[in-house]
């Protein structure tokens, strides 16, 4: 029992209680900043394992882009927890998430591998940044080209509705759905922003 | 000297059943969203330790691979999410019935 396996099972415990800490939630954002915590973790598993420039890219890209990201999308909406419950089949939900974690454990310890104990070796950033561009440069040309598709999409999607025209039909229920359903604040948000289209027009 | 295989595949198999359960009990299409990256994150901690394993880099080039799917997948998911909250005042998705006649 080295240091290294010790830090190994404080740090699985902390992934696990505030990744199921985040999937409890019911508020988004108190979701959002527990998993940021079983980010965190993830990228100190990653150190541990040998791999300390993807540990920094989880820093980077999970905990910081991703959640922010998804931070200000919530706030973007005005939404209050008491409106979500859980499905009313969370139950079998769970019960196929167990079932499956059941399968899973049986097939790796059936494994005669899994026993291997894992021997330390680090991968140093620029042997691997090296070795990425070296054998894989086409892949990560190609995710770049995923990434840029995925921009052009996103912002196809949020012009749709500043050409207004063809959705504007569609537009006119939601718009006193909101209010019903979110009090008067909403109602007056929706007036405002009719008021701003038609500035714009 | 660390630790067996397959308790950090145990580890990776207990995240990616939370994730699923969150996936598919939440009525909240951002729970949802999140449920997808926690699937992504185990995927994660699985490829490093196989890489580890096998003592070959393949496996971390392969999470760096995920990662960008994964930015990808949540920032066009989030756009949806947002387009489709524009057309009905809701992100819940038992409440997407304008196909409805």
């Amino acid at each position: 029992m080295t240091l290294y396996t010790v830090i190994f099972y404080v740090l699985a415990i902390v992934i696990l209680g505030s990744t199921l800490l985040a999937i409890t939630r019911r508020q988004p954002v108190h979701a959002v900043v527990y998993l940021i915590v079983a980010f965190l973790g993830t990228a100190a598993l990653f150190f541990l394992l040998g791999a300390p420039l993807l540990a920094a890219f989880v820093v980077i890209v999970y905990a910081g882009a991703i959640m922010v990201l998804v931070l200000f999308v919530i706030m973007l909406f005005r939404l209050s927890p008491r409106e979500f419950g859980l499905l009313s089949e969370w139950g079998p939900a769970t019960l196929l998430g167990v079932v499956f974690l059941a399968v899973a454990v049986a097939m790796v310890f059936k494994d005669p591998g899994s026993g291997i104990v894992l021997q330390g070796a680090v991968a140093q950033p620029r042997d691997f940044g090296r070795f990425l561009f070296d054998r894989y440069w086409l892949a990560v040309e190609i995710v770049s080209i995923l990434l840029f598709v995925a921009l052009v999409a996103i912002l196809q999607l949020s012009k749709t509705r500043e050409r207004g025209g063809n959705e504007g039909e569609a537009r006119v229920n939601p718009v006193e759905n909101t209010s019903e359903a979110l009090g008067p604040g909403a109602g007056q948000r929706s007036i405002i922003s009719n008021g701003v289209k038609e500035e714009i027009q | 000297m660390i630790v067996p295989l397959g308790h950090v595949f145990l580890l990776a198999g207990l995240i990616f059943a939370m994730g699923l359960v969150c996936l598919v009990a939440h009525r909240n299409l951002i729970m949802t969203l999140i449920g997808v990256e926690v699937m992504m994150n185990a995927a994660a901690i699985a490829f490093v330790a196989a890489a580890l394993r096998w003592q070959l880099m393949e496996g971390q080039a392969f999470v760096l691979f995920i990662l960008a799917v994964s930015a990808a997948e949540i920032s066009l998911g989030l756009a949806l999410v947002v387009s489709v909250y524009r057309r009905t005042g809701s992100i819940d998705p038992d409440r997407y019935d304008i196909l409805k006649w």
